[in-house]
């Protein structure tokens, strides 16, 4: 098996590089489990409206004998056509999400990051009658998808697209941490300067990615990360007891930042 | 230098907001065509918030804000930057009287291929049939099981049957339709299993026919066999060998042979034409279903030179049609595979 990547890499002709989550074969799963949901139960409420305008005709001499039979080659073409029409049509009329994808926050987008063509998608659903073989069960797809690098199914390859995880986020909110308390350092700013000055912009990383995501860390693995964060930025420049006394790790850590961020400017 | 990251949100976060305000739009009406002042500043609002990120990374390297920043470029981007050749309208006409045929006698060598390896296993079928005729119900399969049957006592049989317009013939046609079409589209993906597939798809389908054909002309139900088959036949077997024909341009795709682009160039490059094709077939199969339904399952003798009448006129039509037709103004809009 190839190795994963998790994430697309695009170089824009601008010069600016982003990343883009590309989705779980699991994720991918789930919405293709909806989608099927979905297809069945537009499927059977297609047959019984059309039921219902047999039955409704039946009465009718020539025109119930015609209704019931042309109902029932409506229905075998309506199957068709929504198994193979619904995702084509979502994927083109909602910019690569079919429901189940806007259900799991997926998207599917060209290869090289680019919007999806009309093109794109109608390949990449026809190849799904080869994706879902032997039967219906999705092994040649779901083997493919395992197998490739980005999560494939050859319905991507041949149509040069992808799946992405489309994660709605937003700036964090610097004040919480920042503003929330008083900066004891600040009462000594050529200490803070001594501190800005020795802090390479990894280290200024580090205490953000630390104070945006500290509640996302277990309470011990916290602790060990902030005393180990505290004690290399008091090497940096050692601030007096009178400042320091009483002050947890985190505390500390947290005036670091806000020494290193609030004050400096572009 | 590192960035004021707190000064540097609160400035910038309303371009953002904005910019995410208009991708929502977007995706909320993706048809709207915006008028040329909202692109010009959603054009401006991606660059700013383009080097927005450039900065973040490089002064701040604060994880949240640049993560936020990347997804907002990433969809802007993907926007801003569509394939060109997406945007070309589609002219049934032309696509009907130029495109097609073009592309057609483009990849005619694969054409030959699907319908040389349809007939060898036709004649397989036929010769294996002469070899041995019991074998006939190994090579049937169970949906056609009605052809196992003697042709001479089934002909005797349908000759004598009243011709029901409404009996049944819709959801027939419409069973022929889309059994037809999934062979074809199935002919056609396979193609990525470097042909492998759509060769065995094809040989197999020639030698059910050859059984067949084998069977009723041996018989003596020859005019009958051809009165049957040839109305719908004439379009339904050029469909499947233009699925076939599709499916061998993915193969020789997959091998790359005369190219050193990667097999997602050499997709992109074909990617129009297997459209093409599949379009046309699956158009040849609508009509095939209808004729097969309506007209090739009535077996009354005295409509026989009728029936192969205009099947002989339906296949000279669709031969002429695909070998002549925009040849004069070739068709531009297709790059060659």
């Amino acid at each position: 098996m190839l190795s994963k990547t998790t994430t697309l890499t695009v170089r824009t002709p601008e010069g600016v590089t982003f990343e883009v989550p590309i989705a779980s074969p699991f994720s991918r799963c789930l919405a293709l489990a909806i989608d099927v949901v979905i297809v069945l139960a537009i499927t059977l409420i297609l047959g019984q409206v059309i039921g219902a305008l047999a039955f409704a005709m039946a009465a009718v001499p020539v025109l119930g004998r015609v209704m019931a039979d042309f109902g029932s080659g409506a229905m075998i073409v309506l199957q068709f056509a929504i198994s193979i029409g619904y995702g084509m049509s979502t994927e083109w009329l909602w910019s690569g999400r079919t429901l189940g994808k806007r259900m799991m926050k997926l998207r599917v987008i060209d290869e090289r990051g680019l919007a999806l063509g009309l093109k794109q998608v109608i390949i990449r659903n026809l190849f799904r009658v080869l994706d879902m073989l032997p039967s219906l069960f999705y092994l040649i797809g779901g083997v493919t998808c395992f197998l490739t690098k980005r999560c494939q199914r050859i319905g991507d390859i041949a149509a040069g697209t992808l799946v992405i995880r489309e994660v709605e986020s937003s700036p964090p909110s610097f004040e919480e941490f920042v503003r929330g308390e008083r900066n004891s350092f600040a009462t000594l700013p050529h200490l803070e300067a001594r501190l800005r000055q020795k802090t390479s912009p990894e280290e200024a990383r580090l205490v953000i990615d630390a104070m945006t995501r500290r509640d996302e860390l277990e309470s011990g693995a916290r602790l060990d990360l902030f005393a180990q964060l505290a004690d290399h930025f008091r090497e940096k420049a050692e601030f007096p007891d009178e400042i320091t006394i009483g002050l947890s790790d985190e505390q500390y850590v947290r005036n670091v930042a806000a020494t290193l961020f609030r004050r400096a400017s572009v | 230098m590192i960035l004021d990251v707190e000064k540097f949100i609160a400035r910038e976060r309303t371009y953002w907001d904005e910019l995410a305000g208009l991708l929502r739009l977007q995706d909320n009406q993706p048809d709207r065509r915006p008028p040329l002042d909202e692109a010009k500043r959603f054009y401006y609002l991606y660059q700013r918030t383009s080097s927005d990120l450039v900065k973040l990374k490089t002064f701040a390297g604060e994880a949240e804000t640049t993560r936020f920043l990347e997804r907002l470029v990433a969809r802007a981007y993907s926007r801003l930057h569509e394939d060109g050749g997406e945007k070309v309208p589609f002219r049934p006409w032309q696509w009907l009287t130029r495109t097609f045929p073009s592309t057609f006698r483009r990849h005619w060598m694969a054409f030959a291929l699907s319908c040389g390896t349809f007939w060898i296993g036709a004649a397989f079928g036929a010769a294996a049939l002469k070899m041995n005729y019991q074998s006939k119900a190994d090579f049937i399969p169970p949906q056609f099981s009605h052809l196992n049957e003697k042709p001479s006592k089934r002909v005797a049989r349908e000759e004598k049957q009243d011709f029901d317009a409404f009996q049944g013939r819709h959801a027939f046609s419409a069973q022929l339709m889309t059994h037809n079409t999934k062979v074809t589209i199935l002919t056609m993906v396979t193609g990525f299993l470097w042909g492998i597939v759509t060769f065995i798809l094809l040989f197999y389908n020639g030698i059910l026919i050859g059984v067949v054909m084998f069977d009723y002309i041996t018989d003596g139900q020859g005019v009958f066999l051809t009165a049957w088959l040839l109305p719908h036949g004439s379009f339904e077997l050029p469909a499947i060998f233009i699925g076939g024909q599709a499916g061998l341009v993915i193969a020789r795709t997959m091998f790359g042979w005369g190219t050193n682009l990667r097999l997602r160039e050499r997709f992109a490059r074909i990617r129009s034409d297997l459209l093409t094709l599949i379009g046309g077939a699956g158009l040849l199969l609508i009509w095939a279903g209808i004729i097969e339904s309506f007209l090739s399952q009535y077996h009354d003798p005295q409509f026989y030179p009728w029936k192969i009448g205009l099947g002989a006129v339906q296949l000279t039509g669709l031969i002429l049609y695909l070998a002549l037709c925009g040849r004069k103004s070739p068709d531009k809009t297709n790059s060659p595979a």
